[in-house]
């Protein structure tokens, strides 16, 4: 890719959530929205001030609102559920897994504040287990897009081109929004925004923009990593990810997300089938958050562009010459 | 566009003893299910898709039927057995029951595509929310087909239904109709002794639904309070249907231990002798 990225604005990747679903109420009078309170902090509010009547308020009870989703579905509606991530996938594990997945419905769940950067709200308030217990239900395609732009992008493509259930996740602090409105996206094929090839560093989220910046440094040390932008957990991008363990023989991984079971276990399950090569994963490392601004959060996990770079001359230390 | 309809409590029990029947037969030869459950829900079964149910067992994805969602999904013998009974299905698929490669999975399977399963169920409490998701969509658009919810009363325990319930009312749904299988038992024992229900329709009342109780074996009652039903109401409706468990089988009504079981073939004939006499 060409492409050289900087940031236009900071913008929440929430908003580009509420702009997408709102985009495609415009378009398709089936999709209707479900609120559990917290609508403006999810970016549903605008579709629900615009369609009001395409809008079901069911309160603080995502168990219902699961299910509810799962019966709107089944009769043709194209239903988006969104709430903090945290609710939106752990509270109602059982609904998604039955009422959606086992059904195979296609409902929309949109889970915020995911990663520490929601900042001082803490630990329960984090959503850092989401993608792995998505990414595990079968028949669910899950997506994790990496700035506003992108994410109102995916939002539009998840509502209007999966015919199954869909898990995206989006974050709450206004963050760099990087990405075209051009930029072709399409679900489960992986962008590379850096070409190099000495390392992979596959990212995902919020990562992607620390990712850019830390190739920017190694570049300037005479490294050249590639980055992969991998919004599409699942259905995963093997043949990218393996080309990339093939090409540039070291892979570290970038996610604000547990890295078990996370992107980084994802990405460890495809290369350790198909190419074996080291592999170091840069996320959070079985334990919660807390309160804290969001750059304190990141810089006491090591979820910057800095810890990014020295992950990555680490691993090339072990690279056979 | 309706299946047979029959509105004769002789010819209604004579239905749900086919059904029993049926049920008996498909758990002998599946060797696992719950018997006593399904057996006791043949009556209001037979009520349903041969009296009260808008549906055509020839489309069963007709747009404007009736649904009926059986959040009690461990007892799907009963509605497997109905649905067969009614025209949906051969009769002898009933013997391929919990068997590899059935449509007739353990709890009902949507995407076993066997023809009149509208939803998958089978983890309790799921059920009353996706009806309310069918209810309001009927009222989105106008629809005037209504949604029907079989409920266990042990299921209730769930605290995922009292959050569907509070939903319902509401949002007015006056086209939903939740039916409880309140035949008192649970794996363990007595409800009252593993976690009190009682008393249960103050409860559904308290959440602003309409409550009616029945003798759920007695199908002139029942027709009766179907009647009763009306829409446009602006509540949703409960039917406390009281049960025994094991019903129409003499020798294991009301005994839980018949919850979860399955009778042997021997068993099988026996219980079926019971039932015809």
């Amino acid at each position: 890719m060409k492409e050289k990225f900087f940031n236009r604005e900071d913008r929440a990747t929430k908003i580009g959530f509420g702009e997408g679903l709102l985009a495609t109420g415009e378009r398709n009078p089936k999709v209707v929205a479900i609120g559990a309170d917290i609508t403006s902090s999810v970016g549903v509010n605008l579709f629900a001030e615009r369609f009001p009547n395409r809008f079901i308020s069911l309160g603080i009870a995502e168990q219902n609102c699961t299910g509810v989703a799962a019966g709107l579905a089944l009769v043709g509606k194209i239903p988006v559920f969104s709430t903090y991530g945290v609710f939106a996938t752990l509270r109602n594990a059982d609904m998604i897994r039955v009422s959606i997945c086992y059904n195979n419905l296609h409902v929309i769940i949109g889970g915020a504040h995911a990663g520490v950067s929601v900042g001082p709200d803490g630990a329960t308030h984090q959503a850092l287990e989401d993608i792995a217990v998505m990414r595990v239900m079968p028949n669910m395609t899950v997506l994790s897009p990496c700035d506003a732009t992108q994410t109102r992008l995916m939002t539009i493509a998840a509502i209007e081109q999966v015919r199954g259930p869909v898990y995206i996740r989006f974050g709450r602090e206004p963050m760099p929004d990087f990405t075209s409105e051009n930029l072709p996206i399409e679900i489960g094929k992986a962008q590379i925004f850096h070409e190099g090839s000495d390392i992979s560093i596959i990212s995902t989220g919020h990562m992607t923009w620390e990712a850019l910046q830390a190739a920017n440094m190694l570049d300037q040390l005479g490294i050249h990593p590639r980055v992969i932008n991998l919004h599409t957990i699942k259905p995963i991008d093997e043949e990218t990810i393996i080309r990339a363990a093939m090409e540039t023989g070291l892979i570290l991984t970038a996610e604000e997300h547990q890295i078990t079971g996370g992107l980084g276990g994802a990405v460890a399950e495809i290369v350790s089938r198909n190419c074996p090569v080291r592999i170091e994963m840069i996320g959070m490392r079985d334990h919660f958050g807390e309160s804290g601004k969001p750059r304190e959060l990141m810089e006491k996990y090591g979820l910057t562009a800095s810890a990014i770079k020295q992950g990555a001359l680490n691993l090339l230390k072990t690279k056979p010459k | 566009m309706l299946g047979k309809t029959i509105t004769d409590p002789v010819l209604l029990k004579q239905e749900a003893d086919a059904i029993r029947i049926s049920i008996i037969q498909s758990l002998a030869e599946a060797g696992s299910g719950h018997l006593g459950g399904s057996l006791d829900l043949a009556d209001i079964f037979a009520l349903l898709y041969f009296s009260v149910l808008n549906h055509d067992p020839d489309h069963p994805s007709w747009d404007e039927r009736d649904r009926l969602i059986l959040s009690i999904g461990h007892v799907a013998p009963v509605l497997y057995a109905t649905l067969a009974h009614a025209g949906y299905f051969k009769v002898e698929e009933l013997l391929t029951l919990r068997k590899l490669g059935s449509r007739l999975q353990g709890h009902p399977g949507r995407d076993h595509k066997l023809p009149g399963i509208e939803f998958s169920t089978g983890s309790l409490g799921q059920g009353l929310s996706a009806s309310i998701g069918l209810a309001i969509a009927a009222k989105m658009d106008k629809k005037e087909y209504k949604t029907f919810c079989i409920l266990g009363d042990g299921e209730l325990q769930e605290g995922s239904v009292w959050e569907a319930a509070m939903a319902a009312s509401h949002y007015r749904l006056d086209n939903l109709i939740a039916i409880v299988d309140r035949n008192g038992l649970q794996i363990d024992g007595q409800t009252e002794n593993i976690m009190q229900l009682e008393p249960l329709p103050e409860k559904w009342k308290s959440f602003n639904w309409h409550v009616l109780e029945c003798d759920g074996h007695d199908h002139s009652q029942m027709l009766k309070t179907f009647k009763k039903i009306h829409s446009n109401t602006g509540k949703p409706a409960v039917i406390i249907a009281h049960t025994i468990m094991g019903k129409g089988v003499p020798s294991i009504e009301g005994d839980f231990h018949w919850h979860g079981k399955a009778p042997t073939k021997e068993q099988a004939e026996k219980f079926i002798k019971e039932i015809t006499g």
